[in-house]
């Protein structure tokens, strides 16, 4: 399927540059006419995607988040990859309230999964984590 | 992000402006918990209508201070939440423990 659109972003892994992600994905979702609860929903996932990276994938140690949005015909994609420790068990990691600290929820993929239509999540141990999540575009919704 | 406690009526109130995640989850965590061992009270209110995003890492502050004012025997209650914020509670579980009011009078009315 041919890619109409594209941005492609390079951030630092720093706690700022999580709303700066969340601004800029809802910024290229709103070329398509998603409602603003739609807009909020991918938001708050690419929020959760990037906090994940951070505070998981790069330990608040310093790294490399790329984020990648892709716009096709029928559904608008988000790629969030980053080369840090990964994740041994991604079905564990997956799992609703699953977090090690008890002042954070572990509802990061939950969000994820239930804000977005598809979400794919790939992970060496040691070479990195990737998330790609879409949502779908009903055809009158396209402009 | 902004935050306000002030004492009303034995509860401690906070109004919080911004958004609520990551970035200021530590700062939003410490000044709840500086003004709840300086004023010693049982009860917190949120006031977030000034709250327009929150994530996961915004609610597990939230959630922390449930957890640790209910273990005390106090109530949290949360008051003039925002649609996009409301959203987020109710997926995530925490209107079962927590309850929400159209505003803080109509909340303190209800301790």
């Amino acid at each position: 399927m041919a890619i109409k659109n594209q941005i492609k972003i390079y951030l630092q892994s720093l706690s700022e540059n999580v709303a700066i992600a969340r601004v800029t994905a809802a910024a290229f979702a709103a070329q398509i006419d998603f409602t603003l609860n739609e807009i909020e929903e991918i938001k708050v996932a690419v929020s959760e995607a990037v906090t994940n990276v951070i505070i998981h994938g790069y330990e608040e140690q310093q790294g490399q988040i790329q984020v990648i949005m892709n716009l096709y015909e029928n559904k608008l994609e988000y790629i969030i990859a980053d080369n840090g420790k990964g994740i041994a068990d991604i079905a564990l990691a997956r799992q609703p309230s699953y977090s090690s600290d008890p002042e954070r929820m572990g509802l990061g993929f939950a969000f994820m999964e239930s804000f977005m239509d598809e979400l794919d999540v790939s992970s060496e141990v040691n070479k990195g984590t990737t998330v790609r999540m879409a949502k779908k575009i009903l055809s009158s919704a396209a402009h | 992000m902004n935050i306000t406690t002030f004492l009303k009526r034995g509860v401690l109130i906070v109004r919080v402006e911004g958004e609520l995640d990551m970035h200021v989850a530590d700062k939003f965590r410490q000044k709840i918990d500086n003004a709840l061992e300086t004023s010693g009270v049982k009860h917190i209110l949120f006031n977030l209508e000034a709250v327009k995003f929150i994530d996961s890492s915004g609610l597990g502050v939230i959630l922390g201070r449930y957890k640790k004012i209910s273990a005390a025997g106090g109530k949290v209650l949360v008051a003039q939440i925002q649609p996009q914020v409301l959203q987020i509670f109710e997926l995530s579980g925490l209107l079962k423990i927590i309850k929400l009011y159209n505003s803080e009078a109509e909340a303190l009315e209800c301790l």
